[in-house]
C-alpha cells in the first residue's frame, strides 16, 4: 500500500504485514471467523487452547452466569465462551428483557397463559483476541515483544516482555492481562507456532460444529458475507457480523464474528476504537501547545529585553 | 446430543445446514435445545404418552406409509383371539397374573411363536420332545430379550395375514385401537406439552417421512433409564415404521451410547448374560448340549439359522484344536448361568454375604451408580476387590472417607474388603478400536507410552490369564484327576498373543485378528457367511468378521471423504459386513426399486442379477424381489425377495411384539416409580411388570393420589454436562475441564426458586427418602414450570458427575436413586423421579440420619410403598430374592 492514506495507526489498512515490514511474498493475512450461530457452548476450544498452550487451570469459580464459569479474557484463558439466556418472542425475535448479560439470578416469568409467545433462547459465543488492523497493545509496547507477525497476527513474546503493563489498558477489547506467575503480557498467539508448521490453530481444531473457522481473511470475510445472507434468507434477521469491517475504529479485526444480538450482550464493546487512534492529533495539539509555551517564554525574554 | 454428544452433534448441525429441521423434546432446554428450530419441554418421564400421540396422529390422519407397512411390518398378521389390550383391561393386557405376564395370549393365529434362544435349550424339560411345536407359554423373569440376541424370538408356522389391514384383529387394527385415546389433549394432560406444539411436531415429522423424505431420531439414556425404557424404544420404532423410516438413508432410531465404545461392549459384551455376537448365554440344567442349545434356531428362517456356525466358530476361537466335533467343540466349558447375576443382583448379593470378590474396571459405581449407598454397602462386605481406573476414584477409598464413614454409620476398621487399586492406561497409550453407534470400528493408535504402573486393559488380562494358567500348570500333580479336567477350560485357551515392547504389551491387531477369524489355513476370513459349523472356520464375534478381511486391518482405513462416494464405506469398518445402514433392503420397493430417486440407497438391478447401490446392500445379493422360497427351507434361504429384515424369523419388522418383551406386546404410557401424579391413560399406575427390591436402603416413594405423594412435590430429572464425563472418573481430576464446571449443582426455574426461598448460587439440600444431597443452585429460565394434570409441575435438573474426590466435588446424584427396574433389560430408572427441595446445607452425622426418617415418616413410607405391581395387588416377585439382572449403568 500507500504509506500517504493518511493516519497509519488507523483506517482501512489492507496488508499490516507489510506495514510492518515484511517483504511483499509474506503469507495471507490469516484470522479467524466465529459464526456463533453453530456455536454449542462445548468449550472444547478453551480446553485444545489451553493444553496446546500449556496455560494453567486458573480458578474452580462458579459464576452463576449460565455455563459460563471461564468469566473472561486473561492472561491463562485465551478463548471464552460466553453462554448469555435470553426471554424472546419468537414472532418478532426480539428481547423481551433488556439484553444485557445479567450477574444475578433471572427473575420469574411474568404470568403467562399455556402456549405464550415467550421462549427461550440460549446464546454461546467463543471469543478471543481480535488481532486487530491496528493493534494499540503493540503500538504502545515499548520493548518490541509484541509484534505483527508474518500472518498478520498480532503475538506476544513472553521472553522480550518486561512488563510494563502498557498494552493492558491500551486494548479497546480488555484482552491481554499480566501473568501473575511469569509477570509477562499474555493473549491469543493465534498458534503462531501450529501456523509455521501450516496447522490449524488448536482452536479451530477441536471446534466439532465449524463455528470458529480458521483461514485467510479475505476468503473468511467473503463466507462470512454469504453465512449472514443465508441466514437471512432462513429467517433469522438478527444476524450481523461483527468486526469484519475494514472502517471500523480498529481498521476490521483479523478475528471476527458473527452474532445473533448486539455486541454488549455478548460483553463485546458494541463500538471499539483503537486507543492510539488520536496520538496524532494529541501530538499535533502537544506540539502546538509547546509551541505556544515556547512563544510565551521566548515573548517573555523578547519583551524584557528592552 | 450437543451436550453430551458434541463430536457426533456436529453431523446434526451439518444437515441442519442443508436445510433439515431440527426438533427437541427434552425436560430441560439444553445446549442441544438452543440449536433446534423447536424445543418442546416436556414432563420427565412422560415419553410414551408423547410417543404415542404421534403414532395416533399417523394412524388416525391416515399418515402412514402404507406400502412399506403391508410389506415389510407385521401389520397384517392376525392376533389370536385370546388377546386383550389395555383398553379394555384398564392397563393391563391380558395374560397378566402374579406380578408378570403369560405371554401366551399374545400369540398370532395360526403360529407359534417360541421362547427366545438360550431359553430353547429348555423346552425337552418344559415341554418334552414336541418342544418346537407347543407354545412358549410364560416368559419367565430371569431373562429378557437379550436371550433372542440381536434378532428377534422365533416363530414357526405361517400365521394368518390381511394384506388389506381390514381384519379387525390384525396388528394395524389393534395398534389404531391401542393408540386411539392418545389424543393430542392426553398427551397435554400427561407430558404439559399443549395441543398446538404438539400438532407442530406431528405435522413436521410425517412432511418429511414418505417415498421421498425420512426422519431420523436420535435418543440417549433419557429414554432407557426408565422402568418402562424397553417400551420407550418399542414406542419410537412403531412410528419409524409407520413412517418408513428405518433401513433407508436418512431414517433411523439412532442410539447415541455413552462411552467411546459402549456398542462394542454389548457387541464383545461385558454383560453376563450374552457371548460375543449377542449369541445367548447357555443356562444350567440337564441334557444341555450344543445340539440342543441351536436346535430351535437351526431350523428357523433368517440368519440367526446358522447360529451353530456362529457358535462353533467361536468355540473354535477360543479352544483351537482342543475343540472337536467329538467333544461337543468344548460347548461343555462354557459357563452356564444359574440365575440372575447382573449388577443390582450382584451388588445385594455383596450385602448378604453371598459374595467374595469383585472387579470393577472402568466404572465409579460408589457414585456412578443408582441408589450408591447400596452400592457401597456391597462394596464394604466383601473379601476383595480390584479396582482398576484412571484416577484414585471414590469406589477405591469409600473405605476410608465414604459417606458412610464420614456421618459415622461405619468406620474404616469395620470394613474387611481388600482393595487392591492398580492405574489404568488411557486410550491414547494404548491400541485399540472404538466402535460407534453406527456399529461403526474405528481404530486408534497408541500416541505415547502408559506411565509408571499404568497398563491397558488388553495387557491387564493377558497377563492375569498367564499368570493364572502358569500357577494352575505348575500344580497339576497335586490336583485331583476332576480337578485336572475343569483346569483344561483355562489351559487349552488359544492365550498365544503375540507381543510387544518393554512392557510385554500384547498385540492389539492380532486380536481383531482372532475376533475376525480364520479358515482351516490360517488366512483371514472376509466374510460371516464363510463360517461353518464343522470346525473348519475360527471366529471370535460373527458379525465382526471382516473387520480383518485380505489380512488388512480394516478398521484403520482413513480414506478422506472427498476421495470416495457419500457413503464412505472405505472409512473404518461397520459390522456387520461393513453395511452402513442395516436392513437396507427396505431402502427399495417390493419390486426391488428404490422408493423414490432423491433417497435411492440400495437396489435391485434385473441385468446383473443381484442387488446393488450406494451400500453394501443387507441381503442375499443374488435373491430377486420375487423370490418364493421352498416352504421347507430354513435359514436365510427361507426368506421371500421381499423381506428386509433378514434377522428377524420371518424377515419383517414387528410393529406388534407378539413374544420377546415381558411388559407387553404394545408400549402403554405408565408412570414412573416415582411420580407426584396419578396416570391420566389407565387405572394401572406404574409397569405392572417392573422390578423392585423393597429393602431397608431402598424405599419407594409413594406416588399420584397415594398417601405421603405430596411430601416429595417436584419432579427431578438427572443429565450430563458436556463438561464432565459420566461419574466424573475421567474429568474431576483434570484441572482443564474442572474449571469449567466446577461445583456440584441443581437448575430449577425462578419460579420454584421463588416457591422454596432459594437463592441463586446459594446452597440447596435435595431429598429422597434414600438421602439428602447438597449443591449450589443455579436459577435458570431454561427450566420451565409445566401446565400438567391442571396443576403447574416444576422439574429440577440434577447432574450426576461429582462425588467427593477430585480436583472439583460435591455430593453424587445416584444418592438420591432407588432401584426400580425395567424388567426386560434391567436397567435402572434414573430419569425420573420425585424429590423435595429446600435452601440451605444438608445436615451431617446422625442428623442427617434424622432428616431422612423424618421425611420417611412423613410419607408414611413403609416397605410396601410403591412396590405392589397393580395397586392393591400385592407383588409376589417384590421380596428380596426378587429376579433382575441389573445391568451396568451404561450412559
Amino acid at each position: 500500500m500507500s504509506p500517504d492514506t493518511g493516519n497509519r495507526l488507523s483506517g482501512p489498512l489492507p496488508d499490516p504485514s507489510q506495514e510492518a515490514g515484511y517483504p511483499p511474498e509474506h503469507p495471507q493475512r490469516s484470522g479467524f471467523f466465529t459464526d456463533t450461530s453453530v456455536c454449542i457452548g462445548c468449550k472444547a476450544c478453551e480446553v485444545a487452547c489451553k493444553e496446546w498452550n500449556l496455560l494453567p487451570e486458573d480458578g474452580l469459580n462458579l459464576t452463576g452466569m449460565s455455563y459460563d464459569n471461564t468469566g473472561d479474557l486473561g492472561a491463562d484463558t485465551w478463548r471464552h465462551v460466553a453462554f448469555v439466556e435470553q426471554r424472546i418472542d419468537p414472532s418478532t425475535r426480539s428481547r423481551v428483557d433488556i439484553g444485557m448479560p445479567g450477574m444475578g439470578a433471572p427473575e420469574p416469568a411474568p404470568q403467562q397463559e399455556a402456549g405464550d409467545a415467550t421462549e427461550v433462547r440460549w446464546l454461546m459465543s467463543s471469543d478471543v483476541c481480535k488481532h486487530c488492523t491496528h493493534a494499540a497493545c503493540l503500538d504502545v509496547c515499548p520493548t518490541g515483544a509484541l509484534f505483527r507477525s508474518e500472518h498478520g497476527t498480532v503475538v506476544v513474546q513472553d521472553d522480550v516482555c518486561n512488563g510494563c503493563g502498557y498494552c493492558v489498558p491500551a486494548c479497546p477489547y480488555g484482552v491481554i492481562d499480566m501473568r501473575p506467575d511469569t509477570g509477562g503480557a499474555s493473549k491469543c498467539t493465534l498458534c503462531q507456532d501450529r501456523l509455521g508448521e501450516g496447522m490449524t490453530p488448536a482452536c479451530a481444531k477441536a471446534c466439532p460444529t465449524e463455528s470458529i473457522q480458521y483461514g485467510p481473511l479475505d476468503e473468511l470475510r467473503e463466507r462470512a458475507e454469504q453465512r449472514v445472507e443465508q441466514l437471512h434468507e432462513q429467517g433469522v434477521t438478527e444476524a450481523r457480523l461483527y468486526g469484519h469491517d475494514p472502517r471500523d475504529g480498529v481498521g476490521g479485526d483479523g478475528a471476527f464474528f458473527l452474532l445473533l444480538d448486539d455486541p454488549e450482550v455478548y460483553g463485546l464493546p458494541p463500538d471499539p476504537v483503537v486507543t492510539t487512534r488520536d496520538l496524532p492529533a494529541m501530538a499535533k495539539y502537544a506540539a502546538a501547545a509547546a509551541g505556544a509555551v515556547a512563544a510565551t517564554i521566548a515573548g517573555c525574554f523578547l519583551g524584557g529585553g528592552r | 446430543m450437543a451436550e453430551a454428544h458434541p463430536v457426533g452433534f456436529q453431523w446434526v448441525m451439518e444437515a441442519k445446514r442443508r436445510g433439515a429441521k431440527i426438533i427437541h423434546v427434552d425436560p430441560r432446554f439444553t445446549r442441544t435445545s438452543a440449536m433446534a428450530d423447536a424445543f418442546v419441554p416436556l414432563r420427565a418421564g412422560s415419553d410414551v404418552a408423547f410417543l404415542g400421540g404421534l403414532i395416533n396422529h399417523v394412524l388416525s390422519g391416515e399418515h402412514y406409509f402404507r406400502d412399506y407397512v403391508v410389506n415389510y411390518t407385521n401389520a397384517p398378521m392376525i392376533v389370536g383371539e385370546e388377546f386383550v389390550d389395555t383398553e379394555d383391561l384398564d392397563g393391563l393386557f391380558s395374560g397378566f397374573a402374579e406380578g408378570g405376564y403369560d405371554t401366551t395370549s399374545w400369540h398370532y393365529e395360526g403360529s407359534r411363536v417360541n421362547a427366545s434362544a438360550g431359553e430353547r435349550d429348555r423346552w425337552d424339560e418344559l415341554f418334552g420332545e414336541q418342544g418346537p411345536e407347543h407354545p412358549s407359554g410364560r416368559e419367565t423373569p430371569t431373562g429378557g430379550p437379550e436371550r433372542a440376541g440381536s434378532g428377534g424370538p422365533v416363530y414357526r408356522g405361517i400365521p394368518e395375514t390381511d394384506p388389506t389391514l381390514n381384519h379387525p384383529r390384525c396388528v394395524f387394527q389393534i395398534l389404531k385401537r391401542h393408540f386411539a385415546r392418545y389424543t393430542p389433549e392426553f398427551v397435554e394432560q400427561a407430558c404439559g406439552v399443549e395441543p398446538g406444539r404438539f400438532r407442530e411436531v406431528a405435522e413436521a415429522l410425517v412432511a418429511n417421512s414418505g417415498p421421498e423424505r425420512t426422519s431420523a431420531f436420535a435418543y440417549a439414556v433419557g429414554w432407557t433409564h426408565h422402568t418402562l425404557g424397553v417400551q420407550y424404544i418399542r414406542a419410537a420404532s412403531i412410528l419409524q415404521l409407520l413412517l418408513g423410516n428405518i433401513g433407508r438413508p436418512g431414517g433411523g432410531i439412532l442410539a447415541l451410547r455413552g462411552h467411546a465404545s459402549i456398542q462394542g461392549s454389548t457387541d464383545i459384551p461385558t454383560l453376563f448374560d450374552l457371548l460375543p455376537g449377542y449369541i445367548p448365554m447357555p443356562q444350567a440344567h440337564r441334557n444341555l448340549n450344543l445340539d440342543t442349545f441351536v436346535a430351535a434356531d437351526s431350523a428357523a428362517k433368517g440368519y440367526w439359522g446358522n447360529m451353530r456356525s456362529y457358535l462353533v466358530s467361536l468355540l473354535k476361537a477360543w479352544w483351537g484344536e482342543h475343540a472337536t466335533a467329538d467333544n461337543d467343540f468344548c460347548f461343555d466349558r462354557l459357563p452356564r448361568l444359574t440365575g440372575d447375576h447382573g449388577n443390582f443382583r450382584t451388588v445385594m448379593d455383596q450385602i448378604d454375604g453371598k459374595v467374595r470378590g469383585y472387579f470393577v474396571i472402568g466404572e465409579n459405581p460408589a457414585v456412578g451408580t443408582a441408589n450408591s449407598h447400596q452400592q457401597r454397602m456391597g462394596l464394604a462386605n466383601l473379601d476383595w476387590l480390584v479396582v482398576r481406573d484412571l484416577n484414585m476414584i471414590e469406589t477405591a477409598t469409600f473405605w476410608k472417607d465414604g459417606p458412610e464413614v464420614e456421618n459415622g454409620e461405619t468406620r474404616p476398621e469395620d470394613i474387611g474388603t481388600e482393595v487392591f487399586f492398580l492405574p489404568a492406561a488411557a486410550h491414547t497409550e494404548k491400541d485399540g478400536t472404538f466402535t460407534n453407534t453406527q456399529r461403526m470400528l474405528q481404530w486408534h493408535h497408541k500416541a505415547v507410552e502408559p506411565e509408571h504402573d499404568q497398563r491397558s486393559d488388553l495387557w491387564f488380562y493377558y497377563h492375569l490369564g498367564m499368570r493364572i494358567r502358569s500357577k494352575l500348570r505348575e500344580r497339576q500333580g497335586e490336583r485331583t484327576a476332576e480337578q485336572r479336567e475343569r483346569d483344561r477350560q483355562l489351559l487349552e485357551l488359544t492365550w498365544d498373543y503375540p507381543t510387544e515392547g518393554e512392557i510385554v504389551e500384547p498385540d492389539a491387531a492380532a486380536v481383531l485378528r482372532e475376533i475376525n477369524g480364520t479358515d482351516a489355513a490360517d488366512t483371514a476370513l472376509t466374510a460371516y457367511t464363510q463360517l461353518r459349523s464343522d470346525g473348519s472356520t475360527r471366529c471370535g464375534c460373527w458379525i465382526y468378521c471382516g473387520v480383518y478381511a485380505e489380512e488388512v486391518n480394516q478398521a484403520a482405513r482413513r480414506k478422506p471423504g472427498a476421495e470416495q462416494s457419500w457413503t464412505a464405506l472405505e472409512w473404518g469398518w461397520a459390522w456387520p459386513a461393513n453395511r452402513r445402514i442395516i436392513y437396507n433392503r427396505a431402502s427399495a420397493d417390493p419390486e426391488g426399486n428404490p422408493w423414490s430417486a432423491r433417497k435411492a440407497y440400495v437396489w435391485w438391478d434385473p441385468e446383473q442379477g443381484c442387488w446393488t447401490g450406494h451400500d453394501v446392500p443387507d441381503f442375499d445379493a443374488g435373491k430377486p424381489p420375487d423370490h418364493e422360497p421352498d416352504p421347507e427351507a430354513s435359514g436365510p434361504e427361507a426368506l421371500r425377495g421381499s423381506e428386509p429384515f433378514v434377522m428377524q424369523s420371518d424377515g419383517r419388522a414387528w410393529l406388534y411384539a407378539p413374544t420377546g418383551l415381558l411388559d407387553g406386546p404394545l408400549p402403554a404410557h405408565y408412570e414412573p416409580q416415582e411420580s407426584p401424579l396419578s396416570n391420566a391413560f389407565y387405572g394401572v399406575q406404574r409397569n405392572p411388570a417392573r422390578q423392585v427390591y423393597p429393602r431397608p436402603e431402598n424405599p419407594y416413594h409413594p406416588s399420584g393420589t397415594e398417601t405421603g405423594s405430596a411430601v416429595f412435590p417436584y419432579v427431578f430429572t438427572t443429565f450430563r454436562l458436556t463438561e464432565h464425563h459420566t461419574a466424573g472418573g475421567m474429568s474431576r481430576w483434570l484441572p482443564h475441564l474442572s474449571e469449567l464446571a466446577p461445583a456440584m449443582f441443581v437448575e430449577l426455574s425462578p419460579e420454584l426458586a421463588a416457591e422454596r426461598q432459594l437463592r441463586h448460587l446459594g446452597w440447596a439440600t435435595v431429598i429422597t427418602a434414600r438421602a439428602a444431597i447438597e449443591a449450589r443452585v443455579l436459577i435458570t429460565q431454561r427450566m420451565m414450570p409445566l401446565r400438567v394434570g391442571g396443576t403447574t409441575l416444576h422439574q429440577i435438573g440434577i447432574p450426576w458427575h461429582w462425588g467427593p474426590n477430585g480436583l472439583t466435588t460435591g455430593d453424587a446424584a445416584n444418592e438420591l436413586l432407588g432401584v426400580a427396574l425395567d424388567p426386560n433389560v434391567h436397567i435402572m430408572e434414573t430419569k425420573a423421579g420425585t424429590c423435595d427441595v429446600r435452601p440451605g446445607r444438608r445436615p451431617h452425622g446422625a442428623d442427617l440420619r434424622r432428616l431422612i426418617d423424618d421425611y420417611r415418616s412423613r410419607a408414611g413410607i413403609t416397605e410396601r410403598t410403591g412396590v405392589d405391581p397393580v395397586e392393591g395387588t400385592p407383588h409376589p416377585r417384590s421380596d428380596a430374592d426378587g429376579h433382575g439382572e441389573g445391568r451396568a449403568n451404561d450412559e
